[in-house]
């Protein structure tokens, strides 16, 4: 306890702050958090038609608004007044409770994202973050994990195969994805020494981890796709396969419920990218003691950071065609998890001889080239193919049996030949006119 | 930060808030566990536990240790229980419970074991309630307070051996698994790649290394009912679909003419193409 109450007499951390706020502050932090969702919502989804809509040459909506950018606050309006439609045969209780589960963890996540540094609201020292814990990293992890469940229960509570069927995928898509997320930010955790996003943020003001650590923002990055089930692993939503997945039966309100999910999901694993790997609202190539780091200016950095990740989804899915199931899990379970294993074992080692002390940056980038060295040269070892079975038949050409490459075909036959050599010992002995007629219907048979 | 600070002098004891939130979240865990108890759907019962587990969490989050308690929602509610949901609906929403004994003597075990497992319990809530000095509130700030820094250093230190245990027992539990469920597929006798059964083909394990030819192939129409002709004009018997009664023999005059060569070309000058099949046929 002694360190702890000396810790109180220095200058106010942040979280002291936030911890400080009054009642008024907390409710109206809390209000413009849970408004945030939505409207970012409306605006993401007409952003990502009239993009989507640029990049296939047509003019996405036009006719609402300036514009067409009001297009989807009109839908917006018309959805929760449309018939809802449910089935006979779907689970009536889970399925009501599906599209609540979805969306109510969704707009809890960006509650730890710290949006700005130290301001003042109305005269009250305050940070621009609502929840301030020594693990909000986990808080944000621990949302997505029990959103599936809203995707999951409605898949199943729909009572048809194919919300079953998107709401399967679904679960083991998210689950898969999660380690290989979970994988790419310990390794920032272990460079910041600490699970609160705030201190991630601020160890950040040396450099930014998306080059620091460029292997795991790589890896946060396909992660995040997945985690969210948008293009190119929107599997679980797969119109051509699935109809429209483990949404299929739903209407209404419910299915909207489902969008402002899917689309809060997005803009939060953005924020988290932004807050994990872009240095969160820092300025590039400024101290934190610079006027542009003071304020409220850092909330625009943040949010310009939060929409290029955002316009990357959009790009994303107006640029790659779908993954192909077991293509997506092999991805998932054979590159991307081993290969953050492999990168935490890496930085693990680092910070622990860089933590040693003794041990300069020349001397780890001479081990690290001999380490190289010798893992080529043990590569060298490794045989080159493997041989084919002794009964096998020779199969070129994609795995169908076609002639090889080099096949020599013959110029003549040996029917051909005796034909030939035939007609010459004939053209011999018999006179010259005969001779050819008979050629002539020798070349007819062959 | 201030809360904290406020107990950290007095004597430790439950704040209002604290009493609040242990009253709302007592309950709904114990409903859970109920709930899971008394439900007839096998899903309703996974869901019921989520509750329990999300409850716990949060009774852990209330006493300042954050780390146990998100811990908890993403290990037990997010991943395990995501499982167990997995599995039950692969199962089928319709199946029910079977009553049939499988194990000899196993609700004779089951009933010893669980009048022990209350027993303990009973034992140690009367010891909780009786005498034990309320704990000082923990700093999740710091490592010693129930920090994530604290308790990898414990894990990585002095409980290395028991982690390591634990580890190897879920790889082998985990390879088990999976040995036991893919040996039927990767046997020899189980299910043959694309390029085995190529191969199979071509060595002469099959009749024919190419697929057999679909109905309609020789013919002048694609229709499941039309049968393949041979070059002589004879009907492909393997063409033939078992399901779908073919189009009778009389019919197939035209195409047997086309096959063999036969058939009258189409005159250039004619508006109209050569006569079909079912108009020559009736």
């Amino acid at each position: 306890m002694i360190p702890f109450l000396a810790q109180a007499q220095d200058p106010m951390t942040r979280a002291e702050l936030i911890a400080d706020d009054p009642l008024w502050l907390i409710l109206l932090k809390a209000v413009v958090i849970l408004l945030l969702g939505p409207i970012l919502t409306i605006f993401l989804i007409v952003w990502e038609r009239k993009a989507v809509g640029r990049m296939q040459n047509r003019p996405g909506p036009n006719r609402v608004g300036p514009g067409g950018y009001l297009q989807s606050l009109a839908d917006a309006l018309k959805l929760p007044f449309k018939e809802q439609v449910i089935p006979e045969t779907a689970d009536r209780k889970v399925y009501f409770l599906a599209p609540v589960i979805a969306a109510v963890p969704a707009l809890i996540g960006l509650a730890a994202i710290p949006f700005g540094p130290e301001v003042t609201i109305f005269g009250e020292r305050t940070a621009l973050q609502l929840i301030e814990l020594p693990v909000s990293v986990l808080l944000v992890l621990a949302g997505a994990s029990i959103g599936v469940y809203g995707i999951v229960l409605a898949g199943w509570s729909s009572g048809s195969p194919y919300p079953l069927l998107g709401g399967l995928r679904s679960a083991a898509q998210v689950i898969s994805y999660e380690i290989a997320m979970g994988l790419a930010i310990v390794s920032v955790v272990l460079y910041a020494q600490s699970l609160a996003t705030s201190a991630i943020v601020d160890a950040q003001q040396s450099g930014w981890y998306f080059y620091l650590l460029f292997p795991s923002f790589l890896i946060y990055l396909i992660s995040m796709v997945g985690e969210t089930n948008r293009a190119p692993f929107d599997l679980p939503e797969a119109e051509s396969e699935l109809v429209g997945g483990f949404h299929t039966e739903y209407s209404s309100m419910k299915f909207a419920m489902f969008f402002l999910a899917e689309y809060v999901n997005m803009v939060i694993v953005s924020a988290f990218a932004t807050t994990l790997f872009l240095g969160g609202y820092l300025f590039p190539f400024v101290g934190a003691d610079s006027p542009l780091n003071q304020g409220w200016l850092p909330v625009l950095w943040f949010f310009a950071k939060m929409f290029v990740l955002l316009f990357g989804f959009i790009w994303l899915r107006g640029t790659l065609p779908r993954f192909r199931y077991d293509q997506f899990m092999k991805l998932g379970w054979k590159v991307l998890v081993p290969a953050a294993l492999v990168w935490v074992v890496m930085i693990a080692a680092i910070r622990a001889i860089r933590n040693d002390g003794n041990v300069s940056t020349g001397q780890i980038l001479v081990i690290g080239g001999i380490v190289i060295v010798v893992i080529v040269l043990l590569s060298l070892l490794l045989p080159e193919k493997k041989v084919p079975d002794e009964d096998s038949v020779p199969v070129t050409g994609g795995g169908y049996p076609v002639p090889p490459l080099n096949l020599k075909v013959p110029e003549t036959t040996p029917r051909r030949k005796a034909l030939q050599a035939k007609a010459k010992a004939a053209r011999k002995q018999e006179p010259a006119a005969l001779a050819s007629t008979k050629e002539g219907s020798n070349h007819g048979d062959v | 930060m201030v809360p904290y600070l406020a107990q950290a002098g007095a004597e430790a004891t439950v704040s209002t808030g604290e009493a609040v939130a242990f009253w709302i979240l007592g309950p709904l865990t114990l409903l859970g566990a109920l709930g899971m108890i008394f439900a007839r759907n096998a899903v309703h019962s996974a869901l019921w536990l989520v509750l329990t587990m999300l409850s716990l969490g949060m009774l852990y989050l209330i006493q300042n240790a954050p780390f146990l308690g998100f811990t908890q929602i993403i290990v037990y509610t997010g991943a395990i229980m995501m499982l167990f949901l997995f599995v039950l609906m692969l199962v089928g929403r319709e199946s029910s419970d079977s009553v049939v004994e499988v194990l000899r003597g196993q609700r004779l075990a089951a009933a010893v074991l669980g009048v022990g497992v209350a027993g303990v319990l009973a034992g140690a809530l009367t010891r909780a309630v009786a005498d034990v000095t309320p704990a000082q509130p923990l700093n999740p700030w710091t490592a010693e307070g129930g920090g994530a820094g604290g308790l990898g250093r414990m894990i990585f230190s002095d409980y290395l051996f028991p982690f390591e245990l634990t580890s190897a027992l879920l790889i082998t539990a985990g390879m088990g698994a999976m040995v036991l469920a893919f040996t039927e597929r990767h046997s020899k006798a189980g299910k043959r790649s694309q390029r085995e059964l190529v191969e199979a083909r071509f060595r002469g394990e099959y009749e024919r290394p190419s697929p057999k030819p679909g109905p309609g192939v020789f013919a002048t129409a694609n229709s499941v009912a039309t049968p393949a002709l041979l070059p002589d004009g004879s009907v492909a018997p393997e063409s033939l679909s078992e399901l779908i009664e073919s189009t009778s023999a009389a019919k197939l005059d035209t195409a047997r003419k086309q096959v063999a060569g036969e058939a009258s070309t189409p005159d250039a000058h004619a508006l109209v193409g050569p006569d079909k099949e079912g108009e020559t046929a009736e």
